[in-house]
């Protein structure tokens, strides 16, 4: 019995069977729209987040199972204080797989080491949030057709976004893959990033404030929003947040095979008038969602 | 009892000046009923001072709060007052309540029942994350 706490949980190998999965499912949905009936998935939401909750119920039910749980901490037992732990062991009674967001660090591995089914971690506050990285892994594959050779720019909050230190983690495993780290200052990729992923490998990568001189080199554009809730300071978070706003006029000079990537909800990093360019995959990307985690459901189900 | 006279127990040396009371406390000494000293700022040619915990009883060690500490410290076991055996302690792979987590965004700062596992994420510079969090341990008592 396996879970999935953190995108380096899973091998290359193991991400590359996930894809082709995915891939299937998505050329032939209609062997699998049974497969996995009479299971249940549990959504165990302590914190909201609609979407992502909505990708893993569409996922069960397209592979025929049923859903249950609850969308808010309020609704549920920990209201009344009980333990992770506690409500992972009776929720293993009613359910063959759970996803679990929390507010809080650590609470889905602390929930895998007392459940008796799969824990997959759907976001455990600002920490690991492994269904986004395959997201935008299959994103990329579908957009692109591979990994390999690609010049990958991360463009925005670089400092506390971790969907973007699990993509650099991800992506530091394929052949020849360069990153460009587009962050003000003050919001740059932690030194414990580059030291675990990038230098060990003699991963190329350069770092700039300049996203439009950088635009015309990128294969894929990875935009992110700044969290306010990461700022004490509201003057700040205002001026970071304005920092870069990608518009039709920053594209111009890009590649017409450029992918813009975001991981969703935009704030204003990425102007409505991008959304119609053939570029913008960032509402896609919500579709390939929902289909890396039904091949997840049934890796983790062991389901063939 | 006098210092240097240990008939049966444990003698830990070359501890770093100043952090002998953390490891007593650590390592629960206070509950021993027999004789322990601790001296502080003893002179070591090794590296200027030290402080060293005496423990006249055959004691279980916990080489991952030493190792902790400092994997220099010596451990020497004294049997009918003769060190029968010296060593070292390694920087153990993981740390579980020896120290703990201050991330405030931690599911260890909610739920008091976890212990506070850390691990070894970097030998050579000694740097310990917590598990659940990642957070690296305050290296602020070294
Ligand atoms: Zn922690």
């Amino acid at each position: 019995m396996r879970s999935l706490i953190d995108i380096l949980d899973l091998s290359k190998e193991e991400i590359d069977d996930l894809i082709g999965t995915a891939c299937d499912i998505m050329d032939h949905p209609e062997q699998y729209s049974e497969i996995c009936k009479g299971k249940k998935l549990a959504t165990l939401f302590y914190e909201p987040s609609t979407r992502t909750r909505l990708s893993f119920e569409a996922a069960m039910y397209e592979l025929g199972g049923n859903c249950l749980g609850f969308s808010e901490a309020n609704s549920s037992s920990a209201a009344k204080g009980e333990s992770v732990s506690d409500t992972a062991i009776i929720v293993s009674n009613y359910a063959d797989i759970i996803a679990m967001r929390h507010p809080k660090e650590g609470a889905p591995l602390v929930a895998s080491m007392k459940a008796t089914v799969p824990i997959i971690n759907a976001g455990d506050g600002g920490h690991n949030h492994p269904t986004q990285t395959l997201t935008d892994l299959l994103t990329i594959y579908k957009e692109c057709g591979t990994f390999d050779n690609l010049t990958v720019g991360l463009c925005g909050d670089l400092k506390f976004g971790r969907t973007v230190h699990s993509l650099i983690a991800a992506l530091s495993r394929y052949t020849n893959v360069k990153f460009i780290l587009i962050s003000p200052d003050e919001l740059k990729v932690p030194d414990y990033v580059k030291d675990q992923y990038l230098d060990p490998k003699n991963i190329e990568y350069s770092e700039t404030e300049d996203l439009e001189a950088v635009i015309p080199e990128l294969d894929i554009l990875y935009m992110t929003r700044v969290q306010r809730e990461r700022f004490f300071n509201e003057a700040d978070y205002i001026r970071l947040k304005n920092r870069y706003i990608l518009t039709p006029q920053k594209l111009v000079s890009a590649k017409k095979t450029m992918k813009i990537l975001h991981p969703l909800p935009r704030v204003n990093e990425i102007s409505v008038s991008v959304d119609d360019d053939p570029r913008a995959v960032y509402f896609r990307q919500t579709l390939y969602g929902k289909f890396i985690r039904m091949a997840l459901i049934l890796k983790l189900l062991e389901v063939q | 009892m006098i210092i240097g006279t240990i008939v049966n127990g444990v003698v830990i040396d070359h501890i770093p000046a100043g952090r002998g009371m953390e490891l007593y406390s650590k390592m629960k000494l206070d509950r021993l009923e027999c004789e322990v000293a601790l001296i502080k700022n003893a002179p070591s040619g090794k590296c200027g001072k030290k402080d060293i915990l005496k423990v006249n009883e055959e004691i279980k060690i916990n080489y991952e709060i030493l190792g902790y500490i400092d994997p220099r410290i010596t451990v020497n076991i004294i049997k009918d007052g003769q060190r029968v055996q010296k060593m070292h302690p390694a920087l153990p792979e993981t740390l579980i309540d020896v120290i703990f987590c201050r991330n405030p965004r931690c599911i260890t700062s909610v739920e008091q029942e976890i212990s506070h596992v850390f691990r070894l994420t970097d030998r050579e510079h000694g740097v310990y994350r917590c598990v659940y969090c990642d957070a690296q341990a305050d290296k602020k008592e070294k």
